[in-house]
């Protein structure tokens, strides 16, 4: 499904190489976890995929279902089944999270040529998936985002994912600032949404995540590359002896 | 749009596409109508003066006012110091007074008034019909579904074509009618009430619309009563080369209640059109008045051609003792905006509000704000302005708050926040205040800021495009000034930023 081939990124205003030759492909129905140190370009990748301004591709390709993600404008991409739950949720002020999320999936309905939803089924929807994440009806009221704790915003990304329904879910460090209850909530969250046609591409720095949403496959990326591929047991390694023995192995 | 006129139309895109899509990115009340016309010689002087007063057939005490007015107004010189730059004005090279000719009889009744006249405000979307407004869906979670009834004034260039509801106000003992039949049928309460907040001599435009206004609305609302409707003029400018002048003069007697709304249109044309107009407003003791705008003048087209100088003095007089006003305005419209609602806090205890959005984006120039005079003790005022620039325009806070030595105790807070989308816009900020007493009070604070770009792509990446994105962004901006809006104008105005900011990124 997302399949992306030698990328290779430099920031736009300087001379700096940030992903030197990324090789990944997420097939649908499998869940993808990526680890690894401090700026390795984890955050990048979801970024330049995600089609963000600011990175410049030199070469490489990237595309989805085969479809040029590169060439398209970051709400193609969105319509298109991309969905990035950010590392750093936005804030935006005086704009309702409910009429953030309407605007949204009505949105995307129409770019995919579909009708826009009526006004009570849209209510129906965000009710039922709120209550599933324990986001009560004042947090659907407040401005997106603003005022909301480190775990409420990451909860409000996985809510504005169960809404869009998106193909290929891009999670950066979505697990990080959430206590053991949001942790469990978040997870059953994601696992809610696995299915046969659906994509997960998990960024994590910590084996916990994953032993609530097991990964099919687990990359560890250093320095701008993928350097290593394995099963769940990979991440169970990091957590263990960290990083250094595999980037010692690798070079 | 400037963008499509300079791409190269990629081929296998139709004609009928590019054309669709340009339609909905410009402005979108841009047509006009074709109707017959009745037109004074152009020009401005004492003959064509009376000649206005004569079509409207005043009195003579009306006409002396005018020509007084105008007497004086050629010995004054127009004002320069407003941040806006226009080519000078030919005030001889513009017509002071255009009719349907279908309007010399005047209609008896709403059925009696010309098919053509009414298609034109169906297509504006204000039917001159006595019939309910139903709220939208739009935001239905939290509004109540039911419907509103709204009596509407119809200016269409120098007249008014018709007003609605009017019996039924009547039963209330709410007075609403156009100027020009106040002037005829109440002309105790016109002579009594009319120059007294806004003299005469007050300003440049002011003396020139005293001279020369046709019409306007006219409103009394008599003690004790809350109006049962909301109140609206709509004027629309259609002749070319054509200024509207109107007056309106609004009267909410002790203990009285009104909400009004007002609403512009023109079409759309490359050379510019003047319009000056005077709104006064009187409110006596315990009484309130809400006066909200949406101002959608043709704002001139992307590269500054045309458009509506938009030059207007309003003024509210709260007389009585614990008198309210709040003035709201969208200003999304006009090439060049220069007005400043005020208040004359003058009773203890009164209050003034101004919420303002103003909108400029292409060549528009806005200097628009807001003067507070504290005269009475503990009047308070607030103050809450959001302006937003883009493209090459430049918009300006101008506001004053005075505290006069007897408004001892009174309180201003004020507000006042920019938007920059873009770089080669520009905002301004020019606050006076004056403080004459030592137990007043102001606050004032101020910030500019640009569209995030974090937001932007933060709501991209959720699907929104980019022109959808900023307008999420600048709502959410302007979020406490629509909330003083009557809940449907408050959408109307959403979508009007929407579509004033469009083309406006990228
Ligand atoms: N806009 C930018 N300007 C300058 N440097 C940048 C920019 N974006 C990314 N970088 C640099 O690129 C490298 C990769 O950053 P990235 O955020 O992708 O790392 P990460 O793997 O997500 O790290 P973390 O685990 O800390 O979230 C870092 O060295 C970072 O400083
Ligand atoms: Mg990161």
């Amino acid at each position: 499904m997302l399949e992306i081939k030698n990328l290779h990124v430099k920031l736009e205003e300087e001379e700096k190489e940030i992903l030197k030759g990324v090789d990944l492909t997420v097939e649908a129905g499998k869940v993808h976890a990526i680890m690894g140190p401090n700026g390795s370009g984890k955050s990048t990748l979801s970024y330049v995929l995600s089609g963000r301004d600011g990175y410049e591709v030199t070469d490489g390709a990237a595309t989805l279902d085969g479809e040029d993600l590169l060439e398209m404008e970051p709400e193609e991409r969105a319509a298109a089944g991309i969905f990035l739950a950010f590392q750093y949720p936005v804030e935006i002020p005086g704009v309702g999270n409910m009429t953030f999320l309407r605007t949204a999936v009505n949105a995307q309905r129409k770019a995919r040529g579909q009708e826009e939803l009526s006004a009570a089924d849209f209510l129906k929807l965000v009710r039922e998936k709120a209550k599933s994440l324990k986001i009560d009806a004042d947090m659907l009221k407040r401005p997106v985002n603003v005022g909301f704790s480190g775990g409420e915003k990451k909860r409000n990304e996985i809510l504005q994912m169960a809404m869009l329904e998106p193909k290929m879910c891009i999670l950066d460090e979505t697990d990080s600032g959430l206590d053991v209850d949001a942790m469990k909530l978040v997870s059953e969250g994601v696992n809610a949404l696995r299915d046969a046609g659906r994509g997960f591409l998990v960024i994590t720095h910590y084996q916990r995540l994953l032993d609530h949403i097991k990964p099919d496959v687990v990359h560890i990326m250093a320095d701008g590359r993928i350097v290593k591929s394995g099963g769940p047991e990979l991440a169970l390694e990091v957590e263990n002896n960290g990083y250094a023995d595999i980037l010692a192995e690798v070079n | 749009m400037a963008a499509l006129d300079q791409t190269q139309v990629k081929e296998g895109v139709d004609q009928e596409t590019v054309d669709a899509v340009r339609e909905v990115s410009t402005y979108k009340y841009g047509w006009e109508t074709d109707i017959e016309m009745e037109y004074a010689p152009k020009g401005v002087n004492p003959d064509i003066v009376k000649l206005i007063s004569e079509k409207n057939e005043e009195p003579e005490w009306m006409t002396e006012w005018r020509l007084a007015a105008f007497e004086r107004w050629t010995q004054m010189e127009e004002p320069k110091w407003a941040m806006v730059n226009y080519p000078e004005i030919d005030f001889q090279d513009q017509y002071y007074y255009a009719r349907p000719k279908s309007m010399e009889e005047k209609p008896k009744s709403l059925d009696e008034v010309d098919p053509k006249l009414l298609a034109t405000y169906e297509k504006l979307g204000i039917p001159l019909k006595e019939q309910m407004i139903l709220a939208g869906v739009e935001g239905a979670e939290n509004m109540p579904a039911e419907g509103r009834k709204v009596a509407v004034d119809a200016v269409f260039d120098s007249v008014s074509v018709g007003t609605t509801f009017q019996d039924e106000l009547k039963k209330a003992g709410v007075i609403f009618c156009s100027i020009s039949e106040a002037i005829k049928e109440h002309p105790e309460l016109v002579k009594k009430y009319l120059g007294s907040v806004v003299p005469v001599s007050d300003n440049f435009y002011a003396t020139l619309n005293s001279a020369v206004f046709s019409d306007g609305s006219f409103v009394y609302v008599p003690p004790g009563v809350r109006c049962p409707m909301e109140l609206s003029t709509y004027f629309r400018i259609n002749a070319e080369n054509t200024g509207q002048f109107e007056r309106t003069l609004i009267i909410a007697d002790k203990g009285s209640y009104v909400s009004y709304l007002e609403g512009c249109t023109a079409p759309q044309r490359d050379t510019a059109q003047l319009h000056a107009a005077v709104v006064e407003i009187i409110i006596e003791e315990d009484a309130e008045v809400k006066y909200s705008t949406v101002q959608n003048w043709f704002p001139g087209d992307e590269n500054g051609k045309g458009g509506i100088y938009n030059f207007v003095t309003k003024r509210a007089d709260c007389r009585g003792d614990r008198s309210k006003v709040m003035w709201t305005q969208v200003e999304t419209g006009s090439a060049v905006t220069w007005k400043y609602p005020s208040c004359i806090l003058r009773g203890d205890d009164s209050q003034g509000e101004f919420y303002s959005i103003a909108i400029a984006n292409n060549y528009q120039q806005a200097d628009t704000g807001t003067k507070m005079v504290h005269l009475g003790k503990n009047t308070k005022s607030r103050i809450v302005s959001k302006g937003i620039s883009a493209g090459k325009a430049q918009n300006t806070y101008r506001g004053l708050v005075s505290m006069h030595p007897k408004a001892k105790d009174s309180r201003n807070y004020t507000q006042c926040d920019s938007l920059l989308i873009g770089d080669k816009c520009g905002a301004h900020t020019v606050p006076y205040i004056e403080v004459r007493n030592n137990s007043s009070r102001v606050e004032h604070e101020a910030t500019t800021s640009k569209v995030d770009d974090d937001q932007l792509f933060y709501c991209r990446q959720r699907g929104m495009d980019e022109e959808e994105a900023v307008a999420l962004v600048v709502n959410g901006f302007c979020k406490d000034v629509l909330q003083a809006l009557p809940m449907e104008f408050a959408m109307e105005a959403q979508q009007l930023v929407a579509i004033s900011l469009e083309g406006s990124v990228g």
